[in-house]
């Protein structure tokens, strides 16, 4: 039988104070301790098998080879800026937050410094986009690690198009107003979302500012002139454009009543990501047209048309924070670069189909791109996107305001609501002003 | 002459701290300690906390300096606060007046005697007990603007021809939450006034009955005073519910559309959670209080002076 001391306690009972004194000195928990549980916190994914290749393949593998747990936890994408805002209040919360677009910037001071894990991503895969800097870097460092990109493109019904005789996507407004009225009186309206919603309507309402030459703030970053003709036009066209052309209920929509309507055939056209056609892709026996062909040979994409200051984009851009809170900052930047190294990073990106587009150039190469022809044009959404706040080089903290506040995307809402293009322009300007001047 | 020998055993005397809590007003105190505990942690801390992040520039992770009524200066001058402050107001008073009309309604049909009546009053309060998140995304589908069930009835019985886009429109957005609200809100109002009639002696009625005082006579003149004190305290509790409701917007329409069914609690939410500006959705947050106080101060009033006459 082991004799127990008094003696045999007292030193152990030391080295386990010592032990905190030097767990305590350092602000950090010792890394991969025994017991090390990160908390990862992401959307429910668009496309549900990679949110089940993660649960059951990808992570137990990293917490197998890096001797960590993981606790993994999906919520609605709109639902974690709340949880990010109260974590970082009270000081605890998930280890590892997704953030969608320029996000981060407003948790800037709350997350720990990346610049060490993006820089090696990036050297390794030859560079982000410029998207990906724009949003993540607060002017001296990355707050956040670039994950991917998801870009916005406009789904349609080939057959449809063709019907109203458009056998080429319209490739300016003017023209997709056109054929959208077509395609209304035939009950096939187009369908877009002008609601609070974090993915398809800025992805929608800011190109089209930029395509007729408006923006929140000029360049210099201090004017807000977004109170001018093209604006104003803009909106006018956009009011006429809604009655005209759209499924009038998008006022209301949120990122995913656009998939409900496309895959029920109830819209012919919308700006998404490629979830719609994924998912007729998955499902090709449920989802059937009026001809009886599977809908996923009736899908096309194609990039929003052009304005009379040319042809934009923004794509929902997707990175991962680690708050300063995080009692397993180590574990969590080890858990990030594990996920981020090619062998770990590609069956997840595969499992995909091409919905989301990795933020390096590197990728463009991989072969997923020409095993189906659709998905071609997300192959180069990260080299063609804006980010919120364009023409500033960065998307700083103001831009994030705007895009938070939804203001690009309600001037329009109010408008087709029945405000008149005018009064909708000048309460933008003045909710613009409030937060740049 | 013997004497005999008598032990007297005297009762232990009480430990001090026993004694301390047979004074009345320690033992008071005493009882009232959790209860000031925890209005003090979840009522006054919270409360206190608001005031003093309202007065700063605070935004997440950063605790901001003192900038004085700033914050309430802009928002009185934000033009979606406006329509919040108006909205919640409309939202309150409409909803009230129904639910008390409809829960009064409800409530003198079940004090009547009919088979099922367990059956049926259970039943009533189903609306009240389904936590109200669950039951809001139902609503939520069934004003769905592509998919509504309720335009899919509409259509087949011949009463529209189009679709009804109930929370795209701003005012149809705004009569879809109030319809939530009531249907909520109105087995509360049921079920509280239903233990109100039962206090009103039938004696009451049936002497009135006699005299020939008829239904609405014998409603008007016997129960409806008999019933006022608890109808305000119901009303009481319903208006502080609702003026400071938050679920049933949030799940519906997250206070759009373009921010036309806001009420200030989302408003806030919007403005302190989502944009991460603390001090502008404390700021918000906090108007509220002094009409939400006003409010309860005249209809407290209104209850003593019921009940003294």
């Amino acid at each position: 039988m082991t004799t127990v001391t008094r003696r045999k306690v007292l030193k152990s009972g030391a080295a386990v104070v010592g032990g905190m004194a030097g767990i305590l000195a350092t602000g950090r928990p010792p890394a991969f301790a025994q017991g090390t549980t990160v908390h990862w916190l992401r959307w429910n994914d668009f496309v549900p098998a990679s949110d089940q290749l993660l649960r059951k393949e990808l992570l137990p593998a990293a917490e197998k080879a890096l001797g960590i747990k993981i606790n993994f936890e999906t919520v609605n994408g709109n639902d974690l800026q709340p949880r990010i805002t109260s974590a970082i209040q009270s000081g605890s919360g998930p280890d590892i937050i997704m953030l969608f677009n320029n996000h981060p910037q407003i948790y800037s001071e709350s997350v720990i410094d990346m610049s060490d894990l993006a820089s090696s991503v990036s050297k390794a895969e030859d560079g982000y986009y410029d998207l990906c800097k724009s949003n993540t870097v607060d002017g001296q460092k990355f707050i956040a690690l670039p994950w991917t990109i998801v870009g916005a493109m406009i789904a349609y019904r080939k057959s449809w198009f063709d019907e109203v005789g458009s056998p080429t996507f319209p490739d300016t407004w003017e023209k997709y107003r056109e054929v959208g009225k077509k395609l209304k009186a035939n009950g096939r309206p187009i369908g877009q979302t002008l609601g609070h919603t974090f993915g398809d309507a800025p992805t929608f309402s800011y190109p089209y500012l930029w395509s007729w030459g408006g923006s929140e703030i000029e360049k210099d970053g201090k004017t807000v002139n977004i109170n001018k003709k093209e604006v104003i036009d803009s909106v006018k066209f956009m009011t006429a454009f809604w009655k005209e052309a759209h499924d009038e209920g998008g006022l209301a929509w949120d990122d995913t009543n656009n998939n409900r309507a496309f895959l029920s055939q109830t819209i012919s056209a919308t700006l998404n990501g490629a979830s719609i056609y994924i998912e007729a892709l998955r499902n090709p026996d449920k989802y059937i047209t009026e001809k009886n062909a599977q809908l996923k040979t009736d899908i096309q994409h194609s990039p929003l048309p052009k304005g009379p200051a040319g042809q934009f984009a923004m794509h929902t851009f997707f990175s991962h924070v680690i708050p300063n809170y995080s009692k397993n900052q180590a574990g969590a930047k080890e858990l990030l670069k594990w996920i981020h190294t090619k062998a770990n990073y590609e069956p997840w990106f595969v499992s995909q189909k091409g919905f989301a587009t990795p933020p390096t150039h590197a990728w463009e190469k991989h072969k997923l791109w020409d095993e189906d022809k659709v998905m071609a044009p997300f192959k180069v959404a990260g080299l063609l996107g804006q980010t919120p706040g364009y023409p500033l080089p960065s998307s700083g903290k103001k831009p994030a305001e705007v895009l938070t506040k939804y203001i690009i995307t309600d001037m329009y809402a109010k408008a087709v609501q029945g405000m008149t293009a005018e009064d909708a322009v000048k309460w933008a300007e003045g909710e613009l002003k409030k937060i740049y001047t | 002459m013997a004497i005999a020998e008598t032990r007297v055993y005297l009762p232990q005397a009480p430990r001090p701290r026993l004694r301390l809590l047979e004074d009345e007003r320690w033992l008071a105190l005493v009882l009232l300690v959790p209860t000031l505990v925890l209005l003090g942690m979840f009522i006054a801390y919270p409360f206190v906390r608001g005031i003093l992040l309202s007065v700063t520039n605070s935004r997440v992770g950063v605790p901001g300096e003192f900038v004085g009524l700033a914050n309430f200066y802009k928002i009185f001058n934000d033009g979606i606060f406006r329509t919040s402050v108006y909205n919640t107001f409309v939202y309150t008073g409409v909803t009230t007046v129904f639910k008390l009309a409809l829960g009064l309604w409800l409530a003198m049909l079940l004090n009547r005697n009919f088979r099922g009546k367990a059956f049926t009053r259970a039943f009533i309060l189903l609306p009240f007990i389904i936590p109200t998140v669950l039951s809001t995304f139902a609503w939520k589908w069934m004003f769905d603007p592509t998919f509504s069930v309720l335009n899919w009835l509409l259509y087949h019985l011949g009463l529209i021809t189009g679709r009804i886009n109930w929370l795209g429109d701003p005012d149809l957005a705004m009569i879809s939450i109030i319809i939530v609200n009531i249907w909520r809100g109105v087995p509360f109002f049921a079920i509280s006034l239903l233990a109100g009639l039962q206090t009103i002696s039938p004696e009451l009625s049936e002497a009135a009955a006699i005299d020939g005082a008829k239904p609405w006579q014998r409603f008007w003149h016997i129960t409806w005073p008999l019933l006022l004190p608890v109808t305000m305290v119901v009303v009481l509790f319903s208006v502080i519910q609702t003026f400071a409701d938050f679920q049933i917007v949030y799940v519906m329409t997250g206070g759009g559309p373009a921010n036309a069914t806001h009420l200030f609690a989302t408003y806030a939410y919007q403005i302190g959670i989502g944009t991460g500006l603390l001090s502008e959705g404390a700021a918000i947050s906090l108007a509220m209080f002094p009409i939400l106080f006003l409010v309860v101060i005249i209809q407290l009033l209104y209850i003593r002076r019921v009940e003294v006459r």
